[in-house]
């Protein structure tokens, strides 16, 4: 049968929302206090979704160490602590929230091979949050939530 | 078509261990959770129903109807109960919070008057969840 296991990570880092397509007034406009110059920080929790069968031995649907290990190794240890803005994954894009989404699900859809990535959540605030279900399959996580 | 969920808790112990591995696998695979005097957790569950709005009462389903019906089938069953050991679901099946999940899937189907099961929802710990939908 196939369940899907959801596991929450947190790291903290700083970032600021301005783009050089923009001028100053216009980084302000779209980005408000978000585009002051020396950027601000967060704690984001990642919420990491995986599905499959459950094995009728383990009775899980993954070894939760492999997931750990994978995010830790990839996600956790790149950006905790960081400066977003000064990843090289950021180099040509803004670090909202949206494209961190994003990031987060090109680095562990490479390499956690476990378990099928259904989707990643990022909050950035209690308040807001953006989830990120992989081209093609956008809107079928959502949909069951 | 909406969806609509109550949250119940629970609290009980339970360890990881297949007879189908040896002593050594089951350490290395389920570490700390292998300990065969076994730990505990609260566990909290979500129940989510999907179905229509009854145009005269305004609800998906008695919320008081699917209160009684998750505590009769579950929370009255597993609270403050060795899952391993009282539960007969888990005589010969591990309880992960993936085959709790499945589990009390089973214990609700075709239990909730005027609404169909959506999702079962196991947490665990605030940070590991485990979801089913009913899927084979």
């Amino acid at each position: 049968m196939r369940a899907y296991l959801s596991r929450r990570y947190v790291l903290s880092a700083s970032h600021r929302l301005y783009s050089e397509a923009y001028s100053e007034a216009q980084n302000r406009a779209v980005y408000g206090k978000c585009a002051n110059p020396h950027g601000h920080g967060h704690n984001y929790v990642v919420e990491v979704t995986v599905g499959g069968q459950v094995d009728p031995v383990t009775g899980m649907v993954c070894d939760l160490a492999a997931l750990d290990g994978c995010v830790r190794t990839k996600v956790i240890d790149r950006f905790d602590h960081t400066n977003l803005n000064f990843d090289q994954l950021f180099a040509a894009q803004v670090p909202t929230t949206e494209n961190l989404c994003l990031a987060i699900h090109k680095l562990l859809a490479a390499d956690f091979v476990h378990a099928d990535l259904e989707r990643v959540r990022v909050e950035e605030t209690q308040n807001n949050f953006f989830e990120y279900s992989g081209k093609g399959k956008h809107g079928t996580a959502s949909s069951r939530s | 078509m909406i969806l609509l969920t109550r949250k119940a808790e629970f609290s009980a112990s339970h360890y990881y261990w297949s007879e189908q591995l040896s002593p050594a696998e089951n350490v290395r695979l389920f570490g700390k959770c292998a300990n065969r005097n076994g730990h505990g957790h609260n566990y909290t569950l979500e129940v989510t129903v999907e179905g229509e709005i009854d145009p005269v009462s305004g609800f998906v389903v008695d919320l008081k109807q699917l209160k009684d019906v998750i505590h009769r089938q579950v929370v009255d069953v597993y609270d403050h109960r060795h899952l391993n050991l009282e539960i007969p679901e888990f005589k010969h099946m591990i309880p992960t919070t993936e085959n709790l999940a499945i589990a009390i899937w089973k214990r609700l189907e075709n239990q909730i008057e005027g609404a169909k099961l959506h999702r079962i929802r196991v947490y665990e710990m605030p940070d590991l969840f485990s979801d089913y939908y009913g899927e084979a």
